[in-house]
Protein backbone atom coordinates (compact mmCIF):
# COMPACT_ATOMS: atom_id res chain seq x y z
CA UNK A 1 0.00 0.00 0.00
CA UNK A 2 2.75 2.61 -0.86
CA UNK A 3 4.26 3.92 -4.13
CA UNK A 4 7.44 5.08 -5.20
CA UNK A 5 7.84 8.97 -6.89
CA UNK A 6 10.05 9.98 -9.93
CA UNK A 7 9.93 13.40 -10.45
CA UNK A 8 11.53 14.25 -14.21
CA UNK A 9 12.99 17.69 -15.11
CA UNK A 10 9.84 19.42 -13.45
CA UNK A 11 9.85 23.25 -13.30
CA UNK A 12 6.97 24.62 -11.50
CA UNK A 13 5.40 28.15 -12.40
CA UNK A 14 3.40 30.48 -11.15
CA UNK A 15 1.97 32.25 -14.24
CA UNK A 16 5.00 33.36 -15.55
CA UNK A 17 7.32 32.94 -12.94
CA UNK A 18 9.56 29.95 -13.05
CA UNK A 19 9.24 29.35 -9.23
CA UNK A 20 11.26 25.90 -8.49
CA UNK A 21 13.59 24.82 -11.73
CA UNK A 22 13.98 21.75 -12.93
CA UNK A 23 13.76 18.99 -10.09
CA UNK A 24 14.91 15.19 -10.65
CA UNK A 25 14.11 13.57 -7.35
CA UNK A 26 13.44 9.90 -6.72
CA UNK A 27 11.10 8.87 -3.36
CA UNK A 28 10.70 5.83 -2.39
CA UNK A 29 8.27 3.85 -1.52
CA UNK A 30 7.95 3.17 2.29
CA UNK A 31 10.55 5.66 3.33
CA UNK A 32 9.97 9.42 4.97
CA UNK A 33 11.52 12.12 2.93
CA UNK A 34 12.14 15.24 4.24
CA UNK A 35 12.33 18.60 2.60
CA UNK A 36 14.41 21.50 3.83
CA UNK A 37 15.74 24.77 2.89
CA UNK A 38 15.26 28.64 3.33
CA UNK A 39 11.72 30.42 3.37
CA UNK A 40 10.73 30.55 -0.69
CA UNK A 41 13.39 28.01 -1.90
CA UNK A 42 10.24 26.33 -3.29
CA UNK A 43 10.03 23.21 -1.28
CA UNK A 44 6.62 23.64 -0.31
CA UNK A 45 5.69 24.46 -3.62
CA UNK A 46 7.48 21.68 -5.12
CA UNK A 47 5.46 19.72 -2.54
CA UNK A 48 2.03 20.57 -3.76
CA UNK A 49 3.17 19.57 -7.08
CA UNK A 50 3.27 16.04 -6.05
CA UNK A 51 -0.52 15.64 -5.28
CA UNK A 52 -1.73 18.16 -8.25
CA UNK A 53 -2.71 21.03 -5.13
CA UNK A 54 -0.30 23.49 -6.93
CA UNK A 55 -2.57 24.12 -10.19
CA UNK A 56 -5.75 24.79 -7.47
CA UNK A 57 -4.32 28.84 -7.26
CA UNK A 58 -5.00 30.69 -10.46
CA UNK A 59 -2.48 30.81 -13.34
CA UNK A 60 -0.24 27.76 -11.50
CA UNK A 61 1.13 25.03 -13.78
CA UNK A 62 3.79 22.75 -14.01
CA UNK A 63 6.32 21.46 -16.87
CA UNK A 64 7.88 17.99 -17.05
CA UNK A 65 6.76 14.25 -15.41
CA UNK A 66 6.18 12.97 -11.96
CA UNK A 67 5.65 9.33 -12.16
CA UNK A 68 3.94 7.51 -9.21
CA UNK A 69 5.00 3.95 -9.86
CA UNK A 70 5.69 4.86 -13.26
CA UNK A 71 2.12 6.57 -13.78
CA UNK A 72 2.53 9.99 -14.98
CA UNK A 73 0.42 12.21 -12.26
CA UNK A 74 0.32 15.23 -15.09
CA UNK A 75 -0.49 12.61 -18.27
CA UNK A 76 -3.06 13.42 -20.78
CA UNK A 77 -6.28 12.39 -18.84
CA UNK A 78 -5.38 12.41 -15.85
CA UNK A 79 -7.73 13.55 -13.20
CA UNK A 80 -6.28 15.34 -10.48
CA UNK A 81 -9.45 13.98 -8.19
CA UNK A 82 -8.03 10.90 -8.45
CA UNK A 83 -4.58 11.83 -8.27
CA UNK A 84 -5.53 13.40 -4.66
CA UNK A 85 -6.76 10.07 -3.50
CA UNK A 86 -3.55 8.17 -4.05
CA UNK A 87 -1.82 11.02 -2.07
CA UNK A 88 -3.12 12.59 0.71
CA UNK A 89 -1.63 15.90 2.61
CA UNK A 90 -1.66 17.03 5.33
CA UNK A 91 -1.19 20.97 6.03
CA UNK A 92 0.89 23.56 8.04
CA UNK A 93 -2.31 24.64 10.09
CA UNK A 94 -4.71 21.84 11.13
CA UNK A 95 -8.12 22.11 9.26
CA UNK A 96 -10.56 19.85 10.28
CA UNK A 97 -14.06 21.09 8.98
CA UNK A 98 -15.18 22.76 11.88
CA UNK A 99 -19.12 22.32 10.89
CA UNK A 100 -18.53 18.04 11.30
CA UNK A 101 -17.68 15.72 14.41
CA UNK A 102 -14.64 14.00 14.72
CA UNK A 103 -15.85 11.00 13.55
CA UNK A 104 -17.21 12.95 10.22
CA UNK A 105 -13.78 14.03 9.71
CA UNK A 106 -12.23 10.86 9.57
CA UNK A 107 -14.67 10.00 7.29
CA UNK A 108 -14.74 12.87 5.11
CA UNK A 109 -12.70 11.49 2.48
CA UNK A 110 -14.49 8.10 2.25
CA UNK A 111 -18.06 9.58 2.12
CA UNK A 112 -16.95 10.80 -1.26
CA UNK A 113 -17.81 10.31 -4.45
CA UNK A 114 -20.99 8.96 -3.16
CA UNK A 115 -19.53 5.97 -1.74
CA UNK A 116 -21.52 4.37 0.79
CA UNK A 117 -20.07 2.59 3.60
CA UNK A 118 -22.02 1.17 6.37
CA UNK A 119 -22.28 1.71 9.87
CA UNK A 120 -20.27 -1.31 11.19
CA UNK A 121 -17.71 -0.64 8.85
CA UNK A 122 -17.63 3.65 9.46
CA UNK A 123 -17.02 2.45 12.96
CA UNK A 124 -14.35 -0.19 12.47
CA UNK A 125 -12.88 2.38 9.99
CA UNK A 126 -12.59 5.40 12.32
CA UNK A 127 -11.48 3.74 14.85
CA UNK A 128 -8.32 1.59 12.67
CA UNK A 129 -7.97 5.56 11.12
CA UNK A 130 -7.73 7.38 15.03
CA UNK A 131 -5.21 4.17 15.77
CA UNK A 132 -3.07 4.86 12.83
CA UNK A 133 -3.02 8.87 14.16
CA UNK A 134 -2.07 7.82 18.18
CA UNK A 135 -5.71 9.79 18.48
CA UNK A 136 -8.43 6.79 19.35
CA UNK A 137 -7.70 6.72 23.14
CA UNK A 138 -7.63 10.52 23.57
CA UNK A 139 -10.53 10.95 21.60
CA UNK A 140 -12.63 7.72 21.44
CA UNK A 141 -15.50 9.36 24.15
CA UNK A 142 -16.13 12.01 22.65
CA UNK A 143 -16.69 11.27 18.55
CA UNK A 144 -19.78 13.49 18.01
CA UNK A 145 -18.13 16.14 19.68
CA UNK A 146 -16.70 18.50 16.59
CA UNK A 147 -13.23 18.83 15.56
CA UNK A 148 -12.10 22.03 16.04
CA UNK A 149 -12.81 21.68 19.90
CA UNK A 150 -9.62 19.85 19.91
CA UNK A 151 -6.27 20.88 20.90
CA UNK A 152 -3.98 22.17 18.36
CA UNK A 153 -1.93 18.53 18.37
CA UNK A 154 -4.88 17.05 18.18
CA UNK A 155 -6.41 18.22 15.78
CA UNK A 156 -3.30 17.60 13.55
CA UNK A 157 -3.32 14.15 14.24
CA UNK A 158 -7.17 13.97 13.40
CA UNK A 159 -6.28 15.61 10.09
CA UNK A 160 -3.70 12.55 9.61
CA UNK A 161 -6.42 10.33 10.28
CA UNK A 162 -8.67 11.95 7.73
CA UNK A 163 -5.50 11.25 5.44
CA UNK A 164 -4.92 7.71 6.05
CA UNK A 165 -8.71 6.99 6.28
CA UNK A 166 -9.18 6.88 2.46
CA UNK A 167 -5.58 4.63 2.51
CA UNK A 168 -3.43 7.05 0.35
CA UNK A 169 -0.26 5.45 -1.28
CA UNK A 170 1.54 8.51 -0.57
CA UNK A 171 0.97 11.36 2.52
CA UNK A 172 2.76 14.63 1.77
CA UNK A 173 2.85 16.62 5.22
CA UNK A 174 3.52 20.55 4.78
CA UNK A 175 5.22 21.81 7.89
CA UNK A 176 2.77 19.56 9.82
CA UNK A 177 4.02 20.79 13.46
CA UNK A 178 4.86 24.64 12.62
CA UNK A 179 1.74 25.19 14.53
CA UNK A 180 2.35 22.72 17.09
CA UNK A 181 4.06 22.58 20.84
CA UNK A 182 6.71 20.70 21.49
CA UNK A 183 5.18 17.97 23.00
CA UNK A 184 2.11 17.79 20.25
CA UNK A 185 5.42 17.84 17.90
CA UNK A 186 6.65 14.62 19.51
CA UNK A 187 3.85 12.99 19.16
CA UNK A 188 3.23 13.67 15.24
CA UNK A 189 6.62 12.73 14.98
CA UNK A 190 6.74 9.49 16.76
CA UNK A 191 3.18 8.91 14.40
CA UNK A 192 5.50 9.59 11.57
CA UNK A 193 8.11 6.91 12.14
CA UNK A 194 4.86 4.50 12.51
CA UNK A 195 3.61 5.66 9.25
CA UNK A 196 6.17 4.71 7.37
CA UNK A 197 5.73 1.21 7.61
CA UNK A 198 3.12 1.38 5.42
CA UNK A 199 3.18 4.57 4.01
CA UNK A 200 5.67 6.81 1.21
CA UNK A 201 5.77 9.91 3.43
CA UNK A 202 7.17 13.39 2.37
CA UNK A 203 7.84 15.93 5.02
CA UNK A 204 8.40 19.93 4.45
CA UNK A 205 10.02 21.44 7.49
CA UNK A 206 11.86 24.44 8.73
CA UNK A 207 13.14 22.42 11.55
CA UNK A 208 16.23 20.62 11.02
CA UNK A 209 16.26 18.74 13.80
CA UNK A 210 13.39 17.40 13.17
CA UNK A 211 14.67 16.04 9.80
CA UNK A 212 16.95 14.74 10.86
CA UNK A 213 14.47 12.78 13.62
CA UNK A 214 12.15 11.57 11.13
CA UNK A 215 13.51 11.07 7.63
CA UNK A 216 15.56 8.29 6.02
CA UNK A 217 16.49 10.93 3.15
CA UNK A 218 16.74 14.42 3.01
CA UNK A 219 16.52 16.84 0.00
CA UNK A 220 17.55 20.86 0.51
CA UNK A 221 16.35 22.93 -1.60
CA UNK A 222 17.91 26.87 -2.25
CA UNK A 223 17.58 29.65 -4.03
CA UNK A 224 19.80 32.28 -5.55
CA UNK A 225 18.27 35.30 -4.80
CA UNK A 226 14.96 37.11 -4.78
CA UNK A 227 13.06 36.30 -7.93
CA UNK A 228 14.85 33.76 -9.05
CA UNK A 229 13.66 30.11 -9.24
CA UNK A 230 14.40 27.47 -5.81
CA UNK A 231 16.44 24.66 -6.84
CA UNK A 232 17.03 21.12 -5.55
CA UNK A 233 20.48 21.71 -4.52
CA UNK A 234 21.37 18.13 -2.93
CA UNK A 235 19.59 14.91 -2.13
CA UNK A 236 21.03 12.39 -0.12
CA UNK A 237 20.71 10.02 3.28
CA UNK A 238 19.77 11.93 5.97
CA UNK A 239 23.22 11.32 7.87
CA UNK A 240 25.16 12.24 5.27
CA UNK A 241 23.17 15.28 4.45
CA UNK A 242 23.96 16.43 7.97
CA UNK A 243 27.30 14.95 8.61
CA UNK A 244 28.59 14.66 5.49
CA UNK A 245 27.21 17.25 2.73
CA UNK A 246 28.61 17.13 -0.75
CA UNK A 247 27.70 20.80 -1.57
CA UNK A 248 29.38 23.40 0.21
CA UNK A 249 25.58 25.48 0.16
CA UNK A 250 24.05 22.31 1.95
CA UNK A 251 26.72 22.65 4.68
CA UNK A 252 26.15 26.19 5.33
CA UNK A 253 22.35 25.73 5.95
CA UNK A 254 22.79 22.54 7.97
CA UNK A 255 25.15 24.06 10.49
CA UNK A 256 23.17 27.56 10.38
CA UNK A 257 26.00 29.66 8.71
CA UNK A 258 22.77 31.40 6.58
CA UNK A 259 19.32 30.88 5.98
CA UNK B 1 6.69 66.74 45.93
CA UNK B 2 7.51 65.98 42.24
CA UNK B 3 4.24 65.57 39.64
CA UNK B 4 3.29 62.33 37.64
CA UNK B 5 4.57 63.22 34.64
CA UNK B 6 2.25 60.90 33.10
CA UNK B 7 -0.88 62.71 33.56
CA UNK B 8 0.07 65.69 31.06
CA UNK B 9 -1.46 64.59 27.96
CA UNK B 10 -1.23 65.76 23.89
CA UNK B 11 -5.00 68.00 23.93
CA UNK B 12 -5.25 67.95 20.48
CA UNK B 13 -5.88 64.48 19.79
CA UNK B 14 -8.14 64.26 22.74
CA UNK B 15 -10.65 66.79 21.12
CA UNK B 16 -11.41 65.29 18.14
CA UNK B 17 -11.36 61.82 19.99
CA UNK B 18 -14.79 63.53 21.90
CA UNK B 19 -16.21 65.20 18.69
CA UNK B 20 -16.38 61.96 17.03
CA UNK B 21 -17.58 59.60 19.65
CA UNK B 22 -20.40 62.17 20.22
CA UNK B 23 -20.89 62.39 16.59
CA UNK B 24 -21.08 58.53 16.49
CA UNK B 25 -23.69 58.64 19.78
CA UNK B 26 -25.53 60.81 18.07
CA UNK B 27 -26.41 59.33 14.87
CA UNK B 28 -26.72 55.73 16.99
CA UNK B 29 -29.64 58.02 19.17
CA UNK B 30 -31.11 59.12 16.08
CA UNK B 31 -31.83 55.38 14.49
CA UNK B 32 -33.47 54.62 17.87
CA UNK B 33 -35.19 57.36 18.12
CA UNK B 34 -36.85 57.18 14.71
CA UNK B 35 -37.48 53.86 14.76
CA UNK B 36 -39.32 54.37 18.30
CA UNK B 37 -41.02 57.66 16.24
CA UNK B 38 -42.71 55.70 13.67
CA UNK B 39 -43.67 52.72 16.24
CA UNK B 40 -45.10 55.01 18.20
CA UNK B 41 -47.13 56.84 15.90
CA UNK B 42 -48.49 53.35 14.03
CA UNK B 43 -49.40 52.15 17.49
CA UNK B 44 -51.23 55.59 18.49
CA UNK B 45 -53.19 56.20 15.07
CA UNK B 46 -53.34 52.11 14.34
CA UNK B 47 -55.30 51.77 18.10
CA UNK B 48 -58.68 53.25 16.55
CA UNK B 49 -58.93 50.96 14.53
CA UNK B 50 -58.00 48.31 16.75
CA UNK B 51 -61.07 48.79 19.54
CA UNK B 52 -63.41 50.31 17.11
CA UNK B 53 -66.93 48.12 16.30
CA UNK B 54 -66.21 45.79 14.17
CA UNK B 55 -69.17 46.25 11.81
CA UNK B 56 -67.28 49.89 11.02
CA UNK B 57 -64.51 48.28 9.70
CA UNK B 58 -64.36 47.49 6.13
CA UNK B 59 -66.06 44.18 5.43
CA UNK B 60 -67.86 44.35 8.49
CA UNK B 61 -66.17 41.83 10.95
CA UNK B 62 -63.47 43.86 12.81
CA UNK B 63 -59.62 44.44 12.25
CA UNK B 64 -58.42 40.98 12.75
CA UNK B 65 -61.11 39.42 9.96
CA UNK B 66 -59.83 42.26 7.80
CA UNK B 67 -56.26 41.92 8.15
CA UNK B 68 -56.02 37.76 8.19
CA UNK B 69 -56.60 37.80 4.54
CA UNK B 70 -54.11 40.13 3.22
CA UNK B 71 -51.41 38.30 5.96
CA UNK B 72 -51.47 35.58 4.36
CA UNK B 73 -51.34 36.94 1.04
CA UNK B 74 -48.20 38.97 1.88
CA UNK B 75 -46.55 35.56 3.38
CA UNK B 76 -47.69 33.88 0.28
CA UNK B 77 -46.19 36.49 -2.25
CA UNK B 78 -42.92 36.27 -0.29
CA UNK B 79 -42.41 32.72 -0.01
CA UNK B 80 -42.98 32.73 -3.84
CA UNK B 81 -40.61 35.11 -4.35
CA UNK B 82 -37.87 33.65 -1.84
CA UNK B 83 -39.06 29.37 -3.34
CA UNK B 84 -37.68 31.10 -6.82
CA UNK B 85 -34.85 33.68 -6.07
CA UNK B 86 -33.05 31.74 -3.15
CA UNK B 87 -31.48 28.54 -4.94
CA UNK B 88 -31.40 30.98 -8.47
CA UNK B 89 -29.30 33.41 -5.98
CA UNK B 90 -26.93 30.59 -4.68
CA UNK B 91 -26.36 29.45 -7.72
CA UNK B 92 -25.44 32.20 -9.34
CA UNK B 93 -23.35 33.18 -6.32
CA UNK B 94 -21.42 29.84 -6.42
CA UNK B 95 -20.80 30.62 -10.22
CA UNK B 96 -19.34 33.88 -9.58
CA UNK B 97 -17.39 32.88 -5.97
CA UNK B 98 -16.00 29.19 -7.59
CA UNK B 99 -16.70 28.39 -11.04
CA UNK B 100 -16.23 31.24 -13.47
CA UNK B 101 -13.43 32.61 -14.68
CA UNK B 102 -12.13 35.83 -13.13
CA UNK B 103 -12.92 38.41 -15.85
CA UNK B 104 -16.04 37.01 -16.21
CA UNK B 105 -16.98 36.97 -12.64
CA UNK B 106 -16.24 40.21 -12.05
CA UNK B 107 -18.38 41.16 -15.08
CA UNK B 108 -21.73 39.14 -13.63
CA UNK B 109 -21.03 40.32 -10.17
CA UNK B 110 -21.17 43.60 -11.76
CA UNK B 111 -24.69 43.16 -13.36
CA UNK B 112 -26.14 41.50 -10.51
CA UNK B 113 -25.69 44.69 -8.67
CA UNK B 114 -27.39 46.71 -11.48
CA UNK B 115 -30.38 44.51 -11.25
CA UNK B 116 -30.86 45.99 -7.37
CA UNK B 117 -30.56 49.70 -8.58
CA UNK B 118 -33.99 49.19 -11.13
CA UNK B 119 -37.03 50.85 -9.56
CA UNK B 120 -39.32 48.87 -8.34
CA UNK B 121 -42.02 50.68 -10.30
CA UNK B 122 -40.21 49.92 -13.09
CA UNK B 123 -39.88 46.06 -11.87
CA UNK B 124 -43.78 46.67 -11.40
CA UNK B 125 -44.29 48.04 -14.53
CA UNK B 126 -42.49 44.96 -16.82
CA UNK B 127 -44.42 42.80 -14.83
CA UNK B 128 -47.85 44.00 -15.81
CA UNK B 129 -47.00 44.50 -19.07
CA UNK B 130 -44.95 41.96 -20.30
CA UNK B 131 -44.42 39.37 -18.10
CA UNK B 132 -48.22 38.89 -17.00
CA UNK B 133 -49.35 38.62 -20.53
CA UNK B 134 -46.16 36.36 -21.51
CA UNK B 135 -46.70 33.82 -18.55
CA UNK B 136 -50.54 33.21 -18.77
CA UNK B 137 -50.44 30.56 -21.04
CA UNK B 138 -48.46 28.47 -18.95
CA UNK B 139 -50.71 29.06 -16.42
CA UNK B 140 -53.61 27.49 -18.34
CA UNK B 141 -51.57 24.79 -19.18
CA UNK B 142 -50.92 24.54 -15.04
CA UNK B 143 -54.93 24.52 -14.60
CA UNK B 144 -55.24 22.50 -17.07
CA UNK B 145 -52.46 19.31 -16.55
CA UNK B 146 -51.59 20.25 -12.73
CA UNK B 147 -55.51 21.77 -11.66
CA UNK B 148 -56.18 18.69 -9.34
CA UNK B 149 -53.44 20.47 -6.72
CA UNK B 150 -55.49 23.57 -5.30
CA UNK B 151 -52.70 25.89 -5.85
CA UNK B 152 -52.88 25.21 -9.79
CA UNK B 153 -56.81 25.42 -9.55
CA UNK B 154 -58.71 26.63 -12.81
CA UNK B 155 -60.01 28.91 -13.99
CA UNK B 156 -56.77 30.44 -14.71
CA UNK B 157 -56.88 34.25 -14.92
CA UNK B 158 -57.16 35.56 -18.43
CA UNK B 159 -54.78 38.55 -17.90
CA UNK B 160 -51.79 37.03 -15.88
CA UNK B 161 -51.85 39.14 -13.20
CA UNK B 162 -51.91 36.78 -10.40
CA UNK B 163 -50.11 36.46 -7.32
CA UNK B 164 -47.80 34.00 -8.48
CA UNK B 165 -46.74 36.33 -11.39
CA UNK B 166 -46.43 38.93 -8.60
CA UNK B 167 -44.02 36.34 -6.90
CA UNK B 168 -42.02 36.04 -9.62
CA UNK B 169 -41.50 39.67 -9.83
CA UNK B 170 -40.97 39.87 -6.45
CA UNK B 171 -37.66 37.47 -7.07
CA UNK B 172 -36.20 39.00 -9.98
CA UNK B 173 -36.09 41.77 -7.01
CA UNK B 174 -35.06 40.12 -4.47
CA UNK B 175 -32.15 37.87 -6.55
CA UNK B 176 -29.75 40.19 -6.45
CA UNK B 177 -29.40 41.30 -2.67
CA UNK B 178 -29.18 37.41 -1.53
CA UNK B 179 -26.92 36.51 -4.75
CA UNK B 180 -24.43 40.00 -3.81
CA UNK B 181 -24.22 38.88 0.20
CA UNK B 182 -24.24 35.17 -0.68
CA UNK B 183 -21.15 35.78 -3.22
CA UNK B 184 -19.36 37.69 -0.70
CA UNK B 185 -19.71 34.66 2.04
CA UNK B 186 -19.12 32.15 -0.18
CA UNK B 187 -15.62 34.45 -0.97
CA UNK B 188 -14.59 34.31 2.96
CA UNK B 189 -14.62 30.60 2.93
CA UNK B 190 -10.79 29.90 4.33
CA UNK B 191 -8.42 28.57 1.15
CA UNK B 192 -7.44 26.14 4.70
CA UNK B 193 -10.97 24.18 4.72
CA UNK B 194 -11.29 24.53 0.93
CA UNK B 195 -7.57 22.61 0.26
CA UNK B 196 -8.09 20.20 2.86
CA UNK B 197 -11.56 19.13 0.79
CA UNK B 198 -9.38 18.82 -2.54
CA UNK B 199 -6.82 17.30 -0.67
CA UNK B 200 -9.01 14.27 0.05
CA UNK B 201 -9.64 14.01 -3.16
CA UNK B 202 -13.24 15.96 -3.94
CA UNK B 203 -14.58 17.14 -7.02
CA UNK B 204 -15.39 20.92 -7.18
CA UNK B 205 -19.17 20.56 -6.22
CA UNK B 206 -17.99 18.39 -3.28
CA UNK B 207 -15.27 20.73 -2.00
CA UNK B 208 -18.62 23.25 -1.92
CA UNK B 209 -20.83 21.13 -0.12
CA UNK B 210 -18.06 20.03 2.57
CA UNK B 211 -16.49 23.15 2.64
CA UNK B 212 -18.10 26.06 1.53
CA UNK B 213 -21.85 25.59 2.21
CA UNK B 214 -21.10 24.74 5.84
CA UNK B 215 -19.23 27.94 6.77
CA UNK B 216 -21.38 30.15 4.81
CA UNK B 217 -24.92 28.69 6.07
CA UNK B 218 -25.58 31.48 8.40
CA UNK B 219 -24.75 34.03 6.04
CA UNK B 220 -26.91 32.41 3.89
CA UNK B 221 -29.74 32.79 6.05
CA UNK B 222 -28.74 36.18 7.06
CA UNK B 223 -29.18 37.04 2.81
CA UNK B 224 -32.16 35.07 2.34
CA UNK B 225 -34.16 37.13 5.45
CA UNK B 226 -33.01 40.57 4.02
CA UNK B 227 -34.51 39.25 0.86
CA UNK B 228 -37.62 38.15 2.64
CA UNK B 229 -37.80 41.74 4.58
CA UNK B 230 -37.62 43.06 0.89
CA UNK B 231 -40.15 41.02 -0.22
CA UNK B 232 -42.69 41.63 2.53
CA UNK B 233 -42.22 45.45 2.16
CA UNK B 234 -42.78 46.04 -1.15
CA UNK B 235 -45.38 47.89 -2.56
CA UNK B 236 -45.52 49.04 -6.28
CA UNK B 237 -44.51 46.09 -7.98
CA UNK B 238 -47.36 44.24 -6.46
CA UNK B 239 -49.50 46.94 -6.65
CA UNK B 240 -49.22 47.17 -10.37
CA UNK B 241 -49.26 43.66 -11.05
CA UNK B 242 -51.53 41.88 -9.13
CA UNK B 243 -55.63 42.12 -9.49
CA UNK B 244 -56.02 41.47 -6.09
CA UNK B 245 -59.06 40.37 -4.56
CA UNK B 246 -60.16 37.80 -1.99
CA UNK B 247 -57.80 35.38 -0.39
CA UNK B 248 -57.77 32.87 -2.57
CA UNK B 249 -56.07 29.37 -2.54
CA UNK B 250 -54.99 29.26 -6.46
CA UNK B 251 -51.78 31.10 -7.33
CA UNK B 252 -52.97 31.54 -10.75
CA UNK B 253 -56.45 33.27 -10.24
CA UNK B 254 -56.69 36.46 -9.71
CA UNK B 255 -57.28 37.45 -6.17
CA UNK B 256 -55.08 37.83 -2.80
CA UNK B 257 -53.11 41.15 -1.30
CA UNK B 258 -50.62 42.07 0.18
CA UNK B 259 -50.25 44.65 2.96
CA UNK B 260 -47.95 46.74 1.23
CA UNK B 261 -50.38 47.44 -1.63
CA UNK B 262 -53.19 47.39 0.13
CA UNK B 263 -52.26 50.47 1.87
CA UNK B 264 -50.94 52.13 -1.32
CA UNK B 265 -54.12 51.61 -2.95
CA UNK B 266 -56.45 52.53 -0.40
CA UNK B 267 -54.35 55.44 0.91
CA UNK B 268 -55.12 58.47 -0.57
CA UNK B 269 -58.86 57.88 -0.41
CA UNK B 270 -59.20 57.03 2.79
CA UNK B 271 -60.79 59.16 5.19
CA UNK B 272 -61.53 58.64 8.95
CA UNK B 273 -61.38 55.14 10.54
CA UNK B 274 -60.13 53.80 6.73
CA UNK B 275 -56.95 55.47 7.30
CA UNK B 276 -56.71 54.06 11.57
CA UNK B 277 -57.31 50.63 9.42
CA UNK B 278 -54.71 50.93 6.90
CA UNK B 279 -52.14 52.14 9.25
CA UNK B 280 -53.05 49.52 11.61
CA UNK B 281 -52.34 47.31 8.97
CA UNK B 282 -49.36 48.88 8.33
CA UNK B 283 -48.30 48.24 12.28
CA UNK B 284 -49.20 44.41 11.48
CA UNK B 285 -46.02 44.36 8.46
CA UNK B 286 -44.03 46.18 10.74
CA UNK B 287 -43.89 43.78 13.48
CA UNK B 288 -43.93 40.70 10.88
CA UNK B 289 -40.71 42.61 9.11
CA UNK B 290 -39.51 43.00 13.27
CA UNK B 291 -40.00 39.42 13.57
CA UNK B 292 -38.19 38.18 10.36
CA UNK B 293 -35.29 39.95 11.41
CA UNK B 294 -34.68 38.72 14.86
CA UNK B 295 -35.48 35.09 13.76
CA UNK B 296 -32.72 35.81 11.49
CA UNK B 297 -30.30 37.41 13.87
CA UNK B 298 -30.97 34.70 16.21
CA UNK B 299 -30.27 32.08 13.68
CA UNK B 300 -26.79 33.17 13.06
CA UNK B 301 -25.94 33.71 16.52
CA UNK B 302 -27.04 30.33 17.41
CA UNK B 303 -24.50 29.05 14.48
CA UNK B 304 -21.53 31.26 15.29
CA UNK B 305 -19.22 28.76 16.86
CA UNK B 306 -19.67 26.75 13.93
CA UNK B 307 -18.55 29.14 11.58
CA UNK B 308 -14.69 28.43 11.51
CA UNK B 309 -13.55 31.31 12.24
CA UNK B 310 -12.36 29.77 15.41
Amino acid sequence: MSKRIDVKDLNVYYGNFLAVEDVNINIEAKSVTAFIGPSGCGKSTFLRTLNRMHEVLPGARVEGEVLLDGDNLYGPGVDPVTVRTQVGMVFQRPNPFPTMSIRDNVLAGVKLNNKKISKGAADALVEKSLVGANLWNEVKDRLDKPGSGLSGGQQQRLCIARAIAVEPQVILMDEPCSALDPISTLAVEDLINELKDQYTVVIVTHNMQQAARVSDKTAFFNIAGTGKPGKLIEFADTTSIFNNPAQKATEDYVSGRFG
Amino acid sequence: MTTNSLTTSQGAGRAGDKVFSGAAMAAGCLILAVLFGVALFLVVQAIPALTAPPESIQGGHGFFAYIAPIVVGTLIAAVIALVIATPVAIGVALFISHYAPRRLASGLGYVVDLLAAIPSVVYGAWGAAFLAKEISPAYDWLANNLGWIPIFAGPASATGKTILTAGIVLSVMVLPIITSLSREIFLQTPKLHEEAALALGATRWEMIKMAVLPFGRPGIVSAIMLGLGRALGETMAVALVLSSGVLTASLIQSGNQTIAAEIALNFPEASGLKVNTLIAAGLVLFVITLGVNMIARWIITRHKEFSGAN
